[in-house]
């Protein structure tokens, strides 16, 4: 095993999971903000907001798929050891993490029924860029309008129109992340 | 005394709770099921929304903690000391200085921020409990958007007093999508919910998170010939004179005496600072 698999891990686990938590709630209540997110750091390609996502949320009673890159023998000793969450098909996930590239097709993933919505899976899209411009945002938790890059807008359109059901989104790079739930129309 | 973990709860059961109030988020106005936990306190005592603000609650917060506007209440008074002992976070009365508000039955008078959450107790979270019992169908209703029967309901408050006549726990349309219950705030605050604050709501017993964020739309059910109206009584404080805070009615003496004074008892207590009088205090203030 590499030492980072090992470390990495939160250094004072109840008051960073709760730190990081706020960080995560924050973006998923107003989309498109970008905040810090860095509590944690995993192997390569996966980046500190993404791990620290994955150790905020998950645990063994959630899977989580590793798409293309991401799917190696380090991050996979380093999701057992600190998350102890079953790896996954992206079928029957509940996180998912990779590249936009790699995580499609997005019809692949669980969208919630229409009695539980909830069900669903929530996607961390590792991204090289992640800016306050591109597209434009509106909905619950967004006061007139905002701007996030995304990889691309007629795929968050059509998750949209889903709604209730659907996937949510975090978009991560480097240290940062910032969130598009469901509800978040696209243009 | 460190024996205690974190906010109380460990920290998996931290982590099923803020996966869902995210869900919560992501589907505003829809319940999202909880495996609620046994709390040091009995139900009714709003575990739900102590099960919430322990998942929420940082060590850098300042909690404020409200019973029917009431800073000083014992549930409010025990609520804080928990949190206190359990999270280390600093704790307030003054609404703009809190991070986190828990609240039984109210919302504050004073605007509340983007920095800001609003927690709920809620005793019953399903808005359509009343007019079916099993849980099954109306999870049904809720997915095929079946709110007839709850449109007939308040129609025949309409029928029977010539107004709607619920004035508690007054059921909104969220985002034009799900029916849902706001606990028991009086419908004066109902249209405070379009708020630029995060507002989570948790019920312990029956094991349901639910969640709006930020501006996000929530409007009052009602019909074109009698529109929705969250008016209160039309007194003016007794302390303060303020005229646009809900108010409680005191009852001063034996004799039938009362008074009308601001449920929220921060705001009633700040505006008398500014050197605002009711009719109760002139006297002594002149
Ligand atoms: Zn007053």
């Amino acid at each position: 095993m590499e030492a980072l698999e090992l470390t990495g891990g939160f250094f004072d686990p109840a008051p960073e999971a709760a730190r990081a938590f706020r960080q995560i709630m924050t973006v998923m209540a107003k989309p498109g903000t970008i905040l810090d997110l860095d509590q944690a750091e995993a192997p390569a390609p996966v980046s500190k907001a993404a791990a620290t996502l994955l150790l905020t949320l998950c645990d063994p009673d959630t899977g989580i798929y590793l798409a293309g890159d991401a799917d190696t023998d380090a991050v996979r000793n380093w999701i057992n050891f600190h998350i102890g969450a079953p790896l996954v098909s992206a079928a029957t996930c509940d996180f998912a993490v990779g590249t936009w590239e790699a995580l499609a097709p997005l019809s692949q993933f669980k969208i919630g029924t229409s009695e539980y919505p909830d069900r669903s899976a929530s996607l961390i899209v590792e991204s090289d860029v992640l800016e306050n411009q591109g597209a434009v945002l509106q909905g619950p938790g967004i006061k007139d309008r905002a701007a996030l890059s995304l990889p691309e807008t007629a795929a968050f359109q059509a998750n949209q129109m889903l709604f209730p059901l659907g996937l949510d989104f975090y978009f991560t790079q480097g240290s940062r992340v910032a969130a598009l739930p469901r509800t978040t129309e696209v243009r | 005394m460190s024996d205690y973990n974190f906010a109380y709860l460990d920290e998996q059961t931290k982590r099923m709770i803020r996966r869902a109030i995210l869900k919560g988020l992501a589907i505003p106005g829809y319940q999202v099921p909880f495996a609620s936990r046994e709390m040091p306190m009995p139900y009714g005592w709003g575990t739900g929304g102590v099960q919430v603000s322990a998942a929420t609650l940082t060590p850098e917060d300042t909690l404020k903690v409200i019973d029917q506007g009431a800073d000083d209440t014992t549930n409010a008074v025990s609520i804080r000391k928990f949190f206190e002992k359990t999270a280390e976070v600093g704790t307030t009365t003054e609404t703009s200085a809190a991070t986190v508000i828990q609240t039984r039955h109210r919302i504050p008078e004073e605007d509340l921020s983007e920095d800001q959450i609003l927690v709920y107790q809620v005793p019953i979270p399903e808005p359509l409990r009343f007019l079916e019992p099993r849980e099954t169908e109306t999870r049904k209703m809720h997915a095929l958007e079946e709110y007839g029967l709850m449109h007939v309901k308040l129609y025949e408050d309409i029928a029977k007093h010539g107004h709607i006549a619920t004035s508690y726990a007054y059921p909104v349309k969220v985002e034009d999508r799900y029916v849902m219950d706001p606990s028991p705030i009086p419908k004066f605050d109902n249209p405070k919910m379009e708020m630029s604050a995060i507002q989570l709501f948790g019920a312990g017993r029956e094991q349901r998170i639910y969640a709006l964020p930020p501006y996000t739309k929530v409007v009052s059910l009602d019909f074109e010939d009698h529109p929705f109206d969250p008016s209160k009584a039309p007194h003016a404080c007794a302390l303060c004179g303020a005229e646009d805070s809900y108010l409680d009615e005191v009852i001063t003496d034996d004799k039938g005496g009362r008074m009308f004074v601001c449920s929220d008892t921060d705001y009633c207590e700040k505006r008398r600072a500014e050197g605002h009088t009711g009719d109760l205090t002139k006297e002594t203030a002149a």
